[in-house]
């Protein structure tokens, strides 16, 4: 079992008073990438984060980056494959800072296999693991906690790669189509109950991620335009995005490519 | 919430009394001394903390402990002595005012200290030590104690009383919940002849003669309180001083005393139910409409006169419109109280109102009182007034208002007044250094760190003054 330990924080956040409020938020998966331009994003937008990630020396640059003036980020040193730590994680990290108004689940790999004729289970087991049962691990106690107190956000960060099997990473596919319905499965669980699920689908974002991508990468982002777009749906309260929106229609598109094309094509 | 098998419990989400905050907490709701400690176990196996909890009354974040536990006294509300004959009565903290006095009143006495809402719970009100509008005669609640009961986190359940245990006493008295938890507070009550009191009401045209007023008038009253017009003129405001009926005042003393002769109305006119009235309210909580509401009743005012009201109607005005805090609206409201002493409140508010007018910030409700210095450790009280002012919150006005809020604590600071716990919720851990004195608060941490040495008692509060 990995060591838990909050690092890089001297001092604490400072107080949540009615004039000057702050919304608390939990990242899992900030490290960089769309989590690292989030957090950014949300500390600007008043928010106390806590930033989860395996890597340890990176968040901890990440918060000595976000705290400079005043404690808004505390960092948790966490692999999200270590399921059970997660529900005591929640726990400490709900006490630290004070309440929890949004958990946003950010964690995933994408190791393709190598080519449309090889096959990798190994690769595929830590996708399902770290993109699903990873997330499924960390939302379960995080929708009960928000059920139970009637409000709450959270955001799955999911792929249009799950909008449709394809030849070239039926893993990352299934991992990520499997997620997308979780999220579904959520809201519809927890819309009742005061509390936003968003599920969100980046297209190609100019992440480290990008550089497992096979072939072209069309209509690529930056992190920080994704986590612009992230935020505002949050704001409205939006239930699933595309982004860019572009993604929607090209999505709608593949979604409705009938099999027998569909099956021939080769991306 | 999963995972706490052995005790109930839920997540839930608070607000405190002017929805202006909001934190989630695991709920227990003990209805024994055993259960509470054996939250206190759990808590401590959890790596969790416990702040305590009445009815959530408070303006601020008293009552709220987010991502910890909230250890709501209101299950442990059972009375379990009372004495038609000397008036002392003995409860459980989760006891209210509104059960307290209901109780005691058919018996022909009343509470000596109550809180301008009957829904406070005794814990909450000796927590925070509360006053009422007549702290000139009475002092706070935590005067008429004659012995509380309490556990601590260590385990051990003490007595304190004035003579026994009294730094504790007058320590947990206005500690804010965090040296233990009362079990069982024993209490004196005031002996009354008639179930009414006898009203006068006069205008007041400037500040000073506001102050002037309060200052000769209220030694001849049980009660005093004032109104200020702080949107309009400054000094425009009302004063009404109340006195108990004597028997010989009241021909009707004992059927007045009766619950049914003390009940407030639940419909305006007869027609609508009052617990609609705050969506009325609402589109009046502004500067241009409140102004007029404000101007209004001042002009009402201009007559003196004297009028007879039950203990109820007279004390319990919060509870007259329920829900009214929720007028305010989607950002809440808060508080902000400040006492200072009687030679420097005039220079003081003088100050503060001017800046509130200039800077286009005014306050809602404006009310005055007359204090008297205390002996309990974390007072608020001094020797002259306080000015409570109500602010409502809106995205807009927010920045400017935490200004100006800081800029009246220096003021009060400087014109060496006081806060208090229950109201303010911007004072900072500087400030309230400032008015306590370090002396004051190194002593009040060192009791906590002989009660409570795991450090298991803790709220937004706590952190945000004493950490």
């Amino acid at each position: 079992m990995s060591v838990i330990q909050n690092s890089s924080t001297s001092g604490k956040p400072a107080p949540v008073t009615p004039l000057t409020p702050r919304r608390r938020g939990l990242i899992i998966g900030a490290s960089d990438g769309i989590g690292a331009a989030l957090a950014r994003k949300l500390t600007k937008e008043g928010y106390t984060l806590a930033l989860v990630a395996r890597r340890k020396d990176k968040l901890d640059s990440l918060c000595g980056e976000l705290n400079t003036k005043g404690v808004c980020a505390l960092a948790y040193a966490h692999d999200v494959v270590q399921f059970a730590e997660a529900p005591e994680l929640l726990k400490k990290i709900a006490a630290d800072l004070g309440g929890l108004d949004l958990v946003v689940f950010m964690a995933g790999v994408n190791f393709p296999p190598g080519g449309l004729d090889q096959y990798n289970f190994a690769n595929d087991r830590q996708m399902i693991e770290v993109n699903l049962l990873g997330a499924m691990a960390w939302l379960n106690p995080v929708a009960a906690m928000f059920q139970s107190a009637q409000a709450g956000q959270i955001v799955g960060i999911s792929s249009v790669a799950g909008d449709r099997g394809r030849v070239g990473n039926p893993g990352y596919n299934t991992s990520k189509a499997a997620l997308t319905t979780y999220l579904e499965a959520l809201r519809n669980r927890l819309t009742r109950h005061g509390v936003n699920v968003l599920t969100v689908k980046p297209g190609f974002v100019k992440t480290e991620m990008l550089k497992a991508a096979q072939g072209g990468t069309p209509f690529a982002i930056t992190p920080e335009q994704a986590a612009n777009e992230i935020y505002a749906a949050m704001q409205k309260r939006k239930q699933t995005i595309y982004t860019p929106t572009l993604w929607r229609w090209i999505m709608l598109a593949i979604q409705h490519t009938p099999s027998f094309i569909f099956r021939k094509l080769s991306f | 919430m999963n995972g706490f098998a052995s005790l109930p419990s839920a997540f839930k989400r608070f607000e405190n009394f002017g929805h202006s905050l909001t934190a989630g907490a695991y709920r227990f709701q003990p209805q024994t001394a055993d259960e509470i400690y054996a939250v206190f176990q759990f808590a401590k196996k959890n790596g969790l903390t416990i702040g305590a909890r009445g009815a959530g009354r408070s303006y601020n974040d008293a009552s709220l402990n987010g991502g910890g536990i909230l250890l709501d006294t209101s299950a442990m509300n059972r009375f379990l002595e009372w004495n038609p004959e000397t008036g002392q009565v003995r409860c459980e903290p989760g006891v209210t005012i509104e059960q307290l006095w209901q109780k005691v009143l058919p018996d022909g006495w009343w509470p000596p200290v109550v809180s301008g809402t009957m829904t406070t719970t005794l814990g909450g009100c000796l927590s925070t030590n509360i006053h009422g509008k007549n702290n000139f005669q009475m002092g706070p609640i935590g005067e008429h104690v004659l012995e509380f009961t309490a556990l601590l986190p260590t385990g051990a359940e003490i007595a304190c009383s004035p003579k026994k245990n009294g730094d504790l006493f007058h320590a947990m008295i206005g500690g804010l919940g965090m040296l233990g938890i009362f079990t069982s507070i024993k209490l004196q009550m005031k002996k009354m002849e008639s179930g009414l009191l006898e009203i006068h009401a006069w205008p007041t045209k400037t500040l000073q003669g506001h102050l002037a007023f309060i200052e000769e008038n209220a030694p001849k009253y049980d009660y005093i309180v004032g109104w200020l017009d702080t949107i309009n003129t400054l000094g425009h405001g009302q004063i009404h001083a109340a006195n108990y009926l004597h028997k010989n005042e009241d021909s009707n003393a004992p059927q007045n005393m009766r619950l049914e002769n003390q009940h407030l109305p639940s419909r305006i006119f007869g027609v609508m139910p009052k617990s609609l009235l705050h969506y009325f309210m609402t589109p009046f909580v502004n500067n241009l409409g409140w102004g007029l509401v404000n101007r209004a009743k001042y002009l009402a005012s201009l007559r003196p006169h004297t009028f007879r009201q039950s203990h109820a109607a007279f004390h319990f005005l919060l509870d007259y419109v329920p829900n009214w805090e929720r007028a305010a609206g989607r950002g809440g409201l808060i508080q902000y109280q400040s006492f200072l002493p009687k030679e420097t409140t005039l220079p003081a508010w003088t100050e503060m109102l001017t800046l509130a007018k200039k800077r286009g910030l005014p306050s809602y409700l404006g009310v005055t009182k007359r204090h008297r210095p205390d002996k309990f450790l974390l007072t608020h009280a001094v020797d002259g007034f306080s000015l409570a002012l109500d602010f409502k919150i809106t995205d807009r006005k927010r920045a400017a208002l935490s200004q100006m809020l800081q800029d009246y604590d220096r003021i009060v600071i400087e014109h060496g007044g006081r806060f208090y716990f229950a109201k303010n919720s911007e004072t900072s851990a500087e400030t309230a250094q400032a008015f306590l004195g370090a002396e004051t608060i190194a002593k009040f941490k060192k009791l906590k760190k002989r009660c409570d040495p795991n450090g298991l008692l803790a709220s937004d509060l706590y952190r945000r003054i004493f950490k």
